[in-house]
């Protein structure tokens, strides 16, 4: 009597015969042999145009938090320090990283990183763009969102709530039915108080978590 | 009763129990778009159904990302249909099918990047819709391989036409738009409940009354007819 | 809130994994039409999705950091064993639950909420500690909303509905008012 379970087989088909266990395992062992092979090859091929894609994103957003930099350096956080040299692993998409800005003349334009928590549905990804020796806010860019949608997506779409971020201090406070007052007040989008409260609490502690690490690296001087 | 020894194929056309009853490729392909439909009437992959039908775009890459992975599955588990041996069948479909899923998700993330982040988790879970194991279990492993990519591929029309058309009520409704464009105007208000889960369950409950209902009408004409 | 008590009632309330996430549908439509059965196989499946969490966990760090294109076939090969366990486990120690679950125990490896799990799970990068509140959150909110519906559709089998509405039309607009109601967590819990 066979032990497994019958998905809808008919009753009228028990095997003849049973199958010896090498013959079962050969058949699993080529199946995965095959299969391991096909996604492989396929993995090789689609590799290039997924991490251009990846990277493309990630270019479009610093170029848009950071005021458009002339060029910008890439750091790493490894361990709990930041570090030039990119670690040596085979993806690095999941490494934080945070991208220093600079324009035409070579001034520091300020620091770019991203940061993901959750907001009214599933997480938030934002790029955000501050200056460390103060905490000012340059801007912020959604590059992942669920929130409703016609209400909690309106942080990506209302121009005028994202545009208030430029020059507020961090740690920064919502506030709701008028304007934010400067230097750390941002007014909330109506309809989407959760989604516009989660952005703020994404950048303050996004801006709590770098300050410190990026004060470090401009002590300990370029590594 | 021919026994299904492990083996070389046998030439004869032998009886295998539980195979589907023979029929034209047409009406292979038929069956799973209509009698057999997998999402108005069969109610199998209900998952995908709902959590991708919010715009038209994505609902129809669901489609067409699982029409692809149940004729490339249906064709491989009725090639090798002779050699998988009953007690691992079901180990063996699963492996073929998540190896296809795994290959339609990889080919969506590099072609159409903004629909896979769209589709997310969802794409994988292709995996777990029962539609796909079904079939392969069902009819893929006792027919020929023109016969399993017939059904595969009716299955997942089937599958790919009821997931558009609640997607595009949802976007339409939910959006004023479809396909990102907007067609009703500035001035429509968008029903913001049809692309939240709720609507979706509502889409697909009003989508099966109202198929009921043509069913029930023809049961009552053809009664007043005999 | 604590960073594991919101994940955990995130994912039993405001999150539901059926209600919201629309994971786990077959079982939600499928086995609701008494209660006892809808209860138990929540609970099963809560024994199932712990053992993911840890699998999945596991995977994750040790072995898919250099093959992640592998995730879906490793993730799908763990439940199918981790199934397997959950139904000798079963079938050891509660003999009479085996008998009533039927064959509704096997096909838990192809509930999108397991694999749903795992894959979430992945996404959000989250540590053993999270990922186990997830797990907890998500199979309890499975059962509570397997247990409402089995309820609600005990009431209905004995009500006089229309015959366009039989069957799986009522069901699915029932769905959608429990799935409007627990819209109403939306937002709790979350910071100020």
């Amino acid at each position: 009597m066979t032990a497994t379970h019958h998905h809808g087989a008919p009753a009228a088909m028990p095997p003849s015969q049973s199958t010896p266990a090498w013959k079962l395992l050969l058949t699993l062992a080529l199946a995965g042999a095959l299969s391991g092979w096909l996604v492989v090859s396929v993995y090789k091929v689609t590799l290039p145009a997924v991490q251009k894609y990846a990277a493309e994103q990630v270019n479009a957003a610093v170029h848009e938090v950071l005021k458009a930099p002339a060029r910008w350096d890439t750091l790493y956080l490894v361990g709990n320090t930041l570090t030039r040299t990119a670690p040596a692993k085979p993806d690095l998409a999941d490494i934080p990283k945070a991208f220093v800005g600079f324009d035409a003349s070579g001034r520091r334009l300020g620091v770019a990183v991203t940061a993901a928590e959750p907001g009214f549905q599933e997480l938030l990804t934002l790029m955000i763009g501050f200056e460390p020796p103060t905490g000012t806010v340059i801007g912020f860019k959604v590059l992942d969102q669920k929130e409703t949608p016609g209400l909690g997506d309106k942080i990506e779409r209302d121009t005028a709530f994202g545009g208030q971020f430029a020059g507020r201090m961090a740690p920064l406070t919502g506030v709701k039915g008028r304007a934010g007052k400067p230097p750390s007040e941002v007014q909330t989008i109506t309809g989407a108080t959760i989604s516009s409260r989660a952005v703020i609490r994404i950048i303050n502690n996004a801006i709590a978590k770098w300050r410190p690490l990026l004060e470090a690296w401009d002590r300990e001087g370029a590594r | 009763m021919t026994a299904v020894a492990s083996g070389p194929p046998v030439t004869a056309p032998e009886f295998v129990p539980g195979a589907p009853p023979p029929a034209s490729l047409a009406a292979d392909v038929w069956r799973g778009i209509s009698r057999e439909n997998p999402v108005l009437v069969q109610f199998l992959g209900m998952c995908p159904t709902m959590a991708v039908t919010n715009t038209l775009a994505n609902g129809f890459a669901m489609g067409i990302a699982t029409l692809f992975v149940l004729v490339c599955s249906g064709l491989l588990v009725s090639l090798f249909r002779k050699y998988i041996a009953h007690e691992v069948r079901i180990t063996a479909f699963i492996l073929i099918i998540a190896t296809f899923v795994t290959l339609a998700d990889m080919i969506l993330a590099a072609t159409f990047p903004t629909i896979s982040k769209a589709l997310g988790p969802f794409m994988p879970l292709i995996v777990a819709n029962c539609l796909l194991l079904g079939r392969a279990e069902a009819f893929a492993a006792k027919v020929g391989p023109v016969r399993a990519v017939a059904d595969g591929f009716g299955m997942g029309m089937g599958f790919t036409l009821s997931l558009s058309l609640l997607s595009a009520i949802r976007e339409l409704l939910g959006r004023g738009s479809l396909l990102n464009h907007d067609l009703l105007g500035p001035r429509f208000e968008p029903w913001v409940f049809m692309v939240m889960p709720p609507g979706g369950f509502l889409t697909l409950g009003i989508a099966l009354l109202g198929l009921a209902f043509i069913i029930e009408i023809r049961r009552r004409r053809a009664r007043r007819a005999a | 809130m604590s960073n594991l008590a919101w994940i955990f009632v995130s994912t039993l309330l405001v999150n539901n994994f059926t209600l919201v996430m629309f994971l786990g549908l077959c079982s939600f439509f499928g086995v609701t039409a008494k209660i006892e059965t809808a209860w138990r196989l929540g609970l099963a499946n809560t024994f199932v999705l712990l053992l993911t969490a840890v699998g999945a966990w596991v995977l994750n760090t040790y072995i898919l950091a250099q093959t992640p294109f592998l995730r879906t076939i490793a993730f799908i090969v763990v439940i199918g064993s981790g199934v397997q366990i959950t139904e000798m486990a079963v079938k050891k120690y509660f003999p009479v639950l085996f008998r009533q679950l039927g064959i509704y125990l096997p096909l838990i490896t192809t509930n999108c909420a397991i694999l749903g799990l795992a894959l979430f799970q992945t996404s959000r990068h989250y540590n053993l500690a999270e990922a186990l509140a997830f797990a907890i959150g998500a199979g309890l909110g499975l059962t509570l909303a397997l247990s409402l519906m089995a309820s609600i559709r005990e009431r209905i089998e004995v009500a006089d509905v229309p015959v366009i509405a039989r069957r799986m039309g009522l069901v699915l607009v029932i769905a959608s008012c429990l799935s409007m109601a627990f819209m109403g967590f939306a937002g709790m819990g979350s910071a100020p």
